[in-house]
């Protein structure tokens, strides 16, 4: 167990102003920005050529992005954090926030994944969504979506990160919710809306603790300042920085949304529920590195919090016929590897942002592969109704089985390499927790073998309408390179871009003995791959797979209710509210209202008695006037006398 | 000073009684009259007695404009107006509004009760200062007047020309009316007359006859013929016509003609 | 000869005059009590100034003489104009304030 916690090297280095081709940070964010104005604000009109446009902007984003991290490589190390202020936003007595870009290495790798894997997947959207009336629409949604994205991760200061965190969570929203017209795909939009503003409010308190305990929001400022904060502070801005990150990665406990989110369409599922959005959390704890290195127990909460929702997705992945939620449940795993990755503090940074960005790529591709069949298969998502497709859809087959090999972690795929060094960083800060990354690797490998065995392997069980054939080019294409992405990007970033002293200067880099050889843990979670995948294989391929489910043990029955999380927000959250909506209501509809109404009615019936006395006689008005003047003399003469 | 005061004292109190009683009397006359005609006559006596006793209160001035202004003016056009509005228009006098009436007058009643034992016992001690000395000043009450409408009170008396203007206008545009359709000529008038299939002319006069000359005789033209164009239409509708007996007609003629010849 | 009595009589005339807008329903005659209230209280106004010994009052009384003026001619127009468009002067007619 190391227990000393180096001096965070994002504290060491200093920001330094944009000059050159860094003054065009903000063009990053502004040609998406512009296309999503353009698509969503042009109408109709832009209808023809609008998706080219949408595709465009992010190419465009992309190559500035692959230029400026050329440009950051040929800088020194220790001056590869730029900072852009473009103007001050908040000016209110004390607190001031600058509208500031920072670009470093943590937001470059970030960018250029948004960037990259966001054009593929623009060009796959072209095929994938040829046919639907609101292509435009959904272009537009997608530009807003990756400006907001890279709002978030190129955020100079929390509130800023906070904005791109809203905007991330307004496109999904949007997207989930894209065909509105089913009722599913409402109500999933809207229940990853609700369970995220709970994430939102961790985030948003938490960042008013940082205003109250630095006076700023700034990350160089807070994370300079954060030694001479008391523990407990730091503890509570760790803890509700953990809660955003639940709400938005899809962590335990606000993980239910992530499964209904599938609802969306599978571009959508690819870019912001598997490869970006919901890895928002892990920047967000990786970025904060200063605050979880100075708060052991909330980083021990990140672990927990990890270790739980990566059983918790293996499990529910497992059990699922749904080829999408089995995906967003490995994705849900995959997280909770990087978010304990997150939670080992600096010996555990850079693998997670590692995991991160080979998950970005091999995921993705695997749901625009779980796309492409299902564009075969007439929009069957029931792997139960797949099986022998690996002769239909050769490039398909393909590219998922070398995303496949990569996510459960067979050597030289690059999930191997970001994986293992997860499971190695797990040994060295504790073997209890190793042995959980071990099990899961292991879990990963069952159920990515069920699926793969499921959908290309066995007999074919087609729906007798079904004519599986393979993908248009413009899908394909898309699908290839991030299947050689999946191949050689582990290798890429490990051997050539050095990916562990890159990041180093942001999130620092320890390394600490382990009790058991490096050799032995690799061998021991290979052989658990192995033995989860062979078994799936002779459950899945070998035997015939029904048609329908069968009952399955009381596990396989929980993990397809997703472990009964809904079940627990329901008798947890939904119906004590309910029931506490009834009770309000009950009062405002006697006690409030009855009041009111009461008041009403006194009222009224007070002007139909007094309407009797509007006779519209002038004579009885008069009379009145006399009355009024008697009284008058009246009183005049009594005060005399 | 005091002699005068009292030299007139006899001469006013006998005037201020008889002009009291017969203002009251106008007054009562005046609510008590069913004809409306009858109340502005009552109202004009009421009128001609008050300004008596504006004369009386050395108000020699009001007193006359209240004879001009009131009497003459003012009830003139209500007598137009009645004359309008038809004289008969007499109110029936059954309250339709219960309790108004009595209402109105244990009111009426109760205020001038009110009024004359709240001014009664403010004033009774109260000792006139009289206004020859005000008069004095510009030797002359309508002087004085004069003095302080001119001075004093400019504002004021210009603002009721104002009001006066704008009541003489607003008469002006209430009572108009606007005519709908343009006013005939006489050319048009007598071209509708003898475009139509009616008698252009005058139609003859009833029959004249030594014994009868109703109208429902037919009239006797001057070729000794007679026509029944000079029955009126509702006699003619009801067959009313008188049979014209020819002989007498012949006799007339020949008594004529032998009277001539 | 107290001058209270002119004043007295200017208050009996006065009330009266009120018997008569609130008893009469034809709108000549209330016109008229009404006329008859404005010149009881010139009365008491021409009254006030001898007891007071100023003239103001009878101005006032003056300026009181012309505004009725005004005031008659307004209001017989309206009535001319009423009983053009109703042919009648009753004032429980045009009961029309109610709706």
């Amino acid at each position: 167990m190391n227990g000393t916690v180096a001096l965070s090297a994002a504290d060491l280095q200093q920001v330094t102003p944009a000059t050159g081709i860094f003054t065009l940070i903000a063009l990053l964010i502004a040609l998406p920005l512009a296309g999503a104005a353009i698509l969503l604000l042009g109408g109709r009109r832009t209808n023809r050529w609008g998706p080219y446009l949408g595709v465009l902007t992010v190419t465009g984003s992309a190559v500035l992005a692959i230029v400026m991290l050329v440009k950051l490589m040929s800088l020194p190390t220790g001056s590869r954090s730029i900072g852009q202020n473009l103007y001050q936003w908040v000016f209110a007595g004390s607190f001031k926030v600058n509208f500031a870009f920072q670009l470093d290495q943590l937001s470059i790798v970030f960018v250029l994944l948004i960037t990259i894997v966001g054009t593929l997947i623009h060009i796959y959207s072209l095929g994938y969504m040829a046919h639907d009336v609101d292509r435009r629409k959904f272009f537009g949604y997608l530009n807003l979506f990756v400006a907001a994205m890279l709002i978030l991760v190129l955020a100079g200061n929390y509130l800023l990160l906070y904005v791109g965190w809203e905007g991330v969570g307004l496109a999904s929203y949007l997207l989930i919710g894209f065909w509105q017209y089913k009722p599913a795909a409402a109500a999933a939009a809207k229940k990853a809306f609700v369970i995220n503003r709970v994430g939102d409010v961790g985030l948003s308190l938490a960042i008013m603790v940082m205003f109250v305990t630095f006076g700023t929001v700034n990350y160089s400022d807070v994370f300079g300042s954060a030694s001479h904060a008391s523990q407990g502070t730091l503890t509570a801005i760790g803890l509700l920085l953990l809660l955003a990150a639940c709400g938005k990665s899809a962590q335990f406990p606000l993980q239910s949304w992530l499964l209904d989110a599938m609802e969306g369409p599978t571009p959508v599922s690819a870019l912001i529920h598997a490869a970006t959005m919901v890895t928002a959390g892990v920047y967000l704890i990786v970025r904060s590195n200063a605050i979880f290195d100075r708060a052991p127990w909330a980083a021990g909460m990140v672990i927990a919090i990890g270790i739980i929702t990566m059983f918790m997705g293996a499990i529910i992945g497992s059990a699922k016929d749904d080829i999408k939620k089995s995906l967003a449940g490995s994705t849900m795993s995959q997280i909770g590897y990087m978010i304990t990755a997150a939670g080992l503090g600096p010996i555990g940074y850079v693998f997670a942002i590692f995991h991160l960005l080979t998950h970005g790529v091999f995921k993705a591709g695997l749901f625009l592969g779980a796309g492409s069949v299902m564009h075969g298969m007439k929009d069957n998502v029931n792997m139960r109704m797949y099986g022998a497709l690996r002769k239909v859809m050769v490039v398909t087959f393909i590219t998922f089985g070398a995303c496949y090999l990569s996510i459960i972690g067979i050597p030289p795929f690059s999930g191997f390499w970001s994986k293992d060094d997860i499971i190695h960083a797990a040994f060295e800060r504790g073997t209890l927790i190793g042995v959980a990354g071990v099990l899961v690797a292991g879990i990963t490998g069952f159920y990515m073998t069920r699926m793969v065995a499921m959908t290309f392997f066995g007999k074919a069980r087609w729906e007798d309408d079904a004519h599986p054939h393979e993908s248009p080019k413009v899908m394909t294409i898309p699908l290839v390179i991030l299947g050689v992405g999946a191949v050689v990007l582990g290798m890429a970033l490990l051997f050539w871009g050095n990916i562990k002293t890159w990041l180093e200067p942001v999130t620092g880099l320890t390394e600490a003995p382990t009790v058991i050889p490096d050799w032995a843990i690799m061998t021991i979670s290979l052989a658990c791959v192995l033995v989860g995948a062979a078994i799936a294989f002779v459950m899945y391929a070998r035997r015939s797979v029904p048609t329908t489910a069968p009952r399955g043990s009381w596990l396989t029955r929980a993990a397809r209710e997703e472990l009964y999380g809904n079940e627990v927000n329901n008798t947890l959250v939904v119906r004590p509210s309910y029931y506490a909506s009834r009770v309000l209501n009950w009062f405002d509809a006697r006690a409030i209202d009855g009041f009111v109404n009461g008041l009403g009615g006194f009222t009224g019936a007070a002007g139909t008695r007094l309407r009797r006395m509007q006779t519209g006689f002038a004579r009885s008005y008069a009379l009145s006037m006399v009355g009024g003047a008697v009284l008058v003399i009246l009183a005049l003469v009594l005060v005399r006398l | 000073m005091n002699a005068a005061v009292q030299a007139g004292n006899v001469g006013e109190t006998l005037v201020f009684w008889i002009c009291a009683f017969f203002s009251v009397l106008g007054a009562l006359g005046l609510i008590v009259s069913r004809k409306a005609v009858h109340s502005a006559l009552w109202m004009a006596l009421v009128m001609i007695n008050l300004a008596i006793l504006f004369v009386a209160n050395s108000a020699p001035f009001l007193g006359m404009a209240q004879i001009v202004v009131y009497t003459g003016a003012v009830m003139m056009l209500f007598l137009f107006v009645l004359m309008m509005v038809g004289v008969d228009s007499s109110d029936s006098l059954i309250e339709t509004i219960k309790g108004q009436r009595v209402a109105g007058i244990l009111l009426g009643i109760g205020m001038g009760l009110l009024l004359v034992f709240g001014l009664g016992s403010a004033l009774t001690n109260s000792t006139s200062v009289g206004l020859d000395a005000a008069n004095g000043v510009d030797k002359g009450n309508v002087q004085g007047i004069a003095h302080l409408i001119f001075t004093d009170y400019l504002i004021p008396f210009e603002v009721t020309s104002a009001l006066l203007i704008t009541a003489a206008l607003g008469a002006m545009v209430l009572a108009h009316r606007e005519r709908w359709i343009p006013r005939l000529t006489q050319m048009q008038l007598s071209r509708a007359r003898f475009a139509g299939s009616g008698h252009p002319g005058n139609l003859p006069n009833p029959g004249i006859y030594a014994r009868h000359n109703a109208v429902d005789t037919p009239a006797l033209l001057p070729d000794g013929s007679t026509t029944d164009l000079s029955i009126p239409g509702p006699l003619v509708a009801r067959g009313g016509i008188r049979p014209v007996d020819h002989a007498e007609v012949d006799e007339v003629a020949a008594i004529t003609d032998g009277g001539q010849s | 000869m107290n001058p209270v009595n002119y004043v007295i009589l200017s208050a009996v005339l006065f009330s009266i005059g009120a018997i008569g807008v609130l008893v009469r329903r034809n709108a000549i005659i209330v016109f008229m009590s009404v006329e008859l209230m404005l010149n009881a209280a010139n009365l008491a106004f021409v009254a006030f100034a001898r007891i007071n010994g100023i003239l103001s009052g009878q101005v006032i009384a003056f300026f009181v003489m012309v505004v009725a003026a005004a005031e008659v001619v307004v209001g017989l127009a309206i009535i001319v104009q009423i009983f053009r468009t109703r042919r009648s002067v009753s004032i429980d007619e045009p009961n029309l304030l109610k709706h």
